[in-house]
């Protein structure tokens, strides 16, 4: 057997020793050295994403061994290995580096609630599982083969269950597991019977092979239904989408950033991929349906949003509508389209998570998670009510913060593909966003309060966290570089 | 004696597929969602041995498809069912109208 194949797999390979390493220390650990075992942890894990943030064309540069026969793809920069199952190929390295970003910004966010007393002894735990489910991005991500594409998506979406369930003491914490695992394995069920139709209908489930044999037939239209279906109910589109305010409101907080953001965004890679591999052929089918689910997505989840009290489940179906921006750029499938979802992705995770930070610790201090509690918290924590007002202007996308760009990017990949109307309510429902997101603001810096919440002072890990946060959500959209260095490797995709 | 078509195995498969969405739709008890979530899940696993059998003899990507399914399948109802012994734990019950601390 050829072993030189496992370099192409230097992401998962790393993150894999990552994880074992930080399993054998948790077990033969001595009870001191625990002590260390977070900063070890996200040290570890920073490590890992300095060794594989270069991307996968340097790497084989460096090995100097693409196969004679991979020399066509070398123009598409797509490298297919272990016959098709696997593909290396620049974007996918470019989004595993933001995800791993997202998930190092939240394993500093969750240092805090780890620290409880109830949580401290499971730590270890916490860690492994997010990284696996890290893992099972990653091959998801890079799938060439349905079944690579099945055992990744599960292996994100199993711990992740557990991951929500994770105060197994707290009512709401196994209500909420229980929701999601059983809309989760359903959701798989439809994909599954989906994959299943389409294997009947070309007799393969390499990406590669399948285009030839899709033409379109009903069975096979049947089979992207209920392939999207599994897919939309991940992502939390609507009409899938009504496990997503329950499981965010009742999970631990951390566990409910890592979800809004980092496996959304994963997922929409995933989607976005297969899209164009696989169902490239009959896009005027499913162009339609996207459409439409964009437009019910985006509306119906600013609807919503508008009357919810509880900041956790506003910020659940604000995800929602955030998703619904996201599918603008899958819709268009071009170089465009890919280039803005990416980036997208990128500046959603800042911003998200940012806002994520601030209630992760407003709620760990004083117990706290409803709009009215957050009168006045200017005149008690001005740092932490400026690094919020930033994040949620970005989120609603006010210039000339990061969230501006990436909307606007996300606009013209659509307006290129001539999706006028599209655009028009999307921007619609921008305005309609502003007033929810600005209601927040004007909590905190208007609204008086007798007795607002207490300065708080966070710990050190949470500080870098917001930090590396509001520095995102500045930066990128005046750096231009970033979008352009994601597009140069998008052309030709 | 004459062979089975594979017509009457997939209408078997579909019959099981339909039966599961409404028993997940329909049911009050979460083990009962779980059960209709696995014939779900089984009447998958028949389509791909069957697709293969019948359509592409010659190769074995439906029965490794399936054996993997099945794996994962059982992954997924082990977690399912630990988190509902929580629950029972924490609430002594498993009906569904009692999981209503997080709603609207």
């Amino acid at each position: 057997m050829d072993y030189s194949n496992f370099i192409y797999l230097k992401e998962e390979l790393s993150l894999i020793a990552v994880i074992v390493i930080l399993l054998l220390y948790d077990i033969f650990g001595s009870k001191k050295s625990l002590n260390y075992f977070q900063p070890a942890a996200c040290l570890l894990f920073a490590a890992h994403i300095l060794f594989t943030c270069c991307p996968a064309g340097q790497t084989l540069a460096i090995f100097g061994n693409i196969p004679p026969a991979d020399q066509a793809n070398a123009a598409a920069s797509v490298y297919p290995t272990f016959s098709g199952m696997y593909n290396l190929f620049p974007l996918g390295s470019i989004i595993k580096t933001i995800l791993s970003v997202g998930t190092l910004i939240v394993l500093l966010q969750a240092r805090d609630w780890l620290e409880e007393e109830q949580t401290r002894v499971r730590r270890g735990e916490f860690y492994m599982i997010t990284l696996f489910t890290l893992l099972g991005m990653y091959f998801m991500i890079s799938a060439g083969n349905f079944l690579l594409f099945y055992i990744g998506l599960e292996l994100a979406s199993v711990p992740m269950a557990t991951l929500v369930a994770f105060d197994k003491h707290r009512n709401h914490s196994a209500e909420a597991g229980a929701k999601y695992i059983l809309t989760a394995v359903f959701a798989s069920g439809l994909l599954l019977y989906g994959i299943s139709l389409l294997y009947g209908t070309t007799g393969t489930l390499y990406f590669t092979d399948i285009p030839a044999a899709i033409n379109g037939s009903p069975l096979q239209i049947m089979a992207f239904i209920l392939f999207f279906a599994g897919m939309g109910f991940k992502l939390s589109l609507v009409p899938f989408h009504q496990w997503t305010p329950d499981v965010y409101q009742g999970a631990p907080t951390p566990v409910t950033a890592y979800l809004s953001v980092i496996s959304k965004g994963a997922a929409a890679f995933a989607l976005v991929t297969i899209l164009c591999k696989v169902f490239g052929n009959i896009t005027e089918h499913w162009q339609p349906i996207l459409f439409w689910i964009t437009i019910a997505t985006i509306t119906v989840a600013n609807l919503f949003a508008l009357r919810q009290q509880n900041l956790k489940r506003f910020l659940a179906y604000s995800s929602i509508s955030q998703a619904g921006y996201i599918m603008l750029g899958v819709i268009s499938a071009s170089a465009t389209g890919v280039t803005s979802l990416l980036y997208y992705i990128l500046v959603y995770i800042f911003s998200n998570l940012a806002v994520f930070g601030v209630i992760t610790i407003i709620e760990r201090r004083s117990g706290k998670e409803t709009i009215d509690d957050y009168n006045g918290l200017y005149t008690t924590n001005p740092r932490l009510s400026l690094v919020m007002m930033i994040a949620l202007f970005s989120l609603a996308g006010i210039p000339p913060l990061a969230g501006f760009f990436s909307k606007f990017f996300v606009f013209a990949a659509a307006v290129e593909q001539g999706y006028y109307w599209l655009v028009f309510i999307a921007l619609l429902n921008t305005v309609i966003s502003l007033y929810y997101y600005l209601r927040l603001v004007r909590a905190m810096f208007i609204n008086k309060n007798e007795n607002p919440v207490a300065a708080i002072r966070s710990d050190n890990y949470t500080r870098l966290g917001l930090l590396a946060c509001s520095a995102g959500i500045l930066l990128l959209g005046i750096l231009s570089i970033v979008h352009g260095e994601i597009y140069r490797h998008a052309v030709g995709w | 004696m004459e062979e089975l078509h594979l017509e009457y195995y997939l209408v078997a498969s579909a019959i099981m597929f339909f039966a599961g969405v409404y028993g997940f739709i329909t049911r009050r008890n979460l083990l009962a969602i779980l059960i209709s979530i696995e014939l779900i899940l089984n009447s998958v696993d028949i389509n791909f041995a069957l697709f293969n059998r019948f359509l592409f003899p010659g190769q074995l990507e439906g029965f490794f498809f399936t054996l993997f399914a099945i794996g994962v399948s059982a992954c997924e109802t082990a977690v399912a069912i630990a988190i509902i012994i929580n629950i029972y734990r924490n609430i002594r019950n498993i009906q569904v109208k009692n999981l209503e601390q997080l709603k609207d």
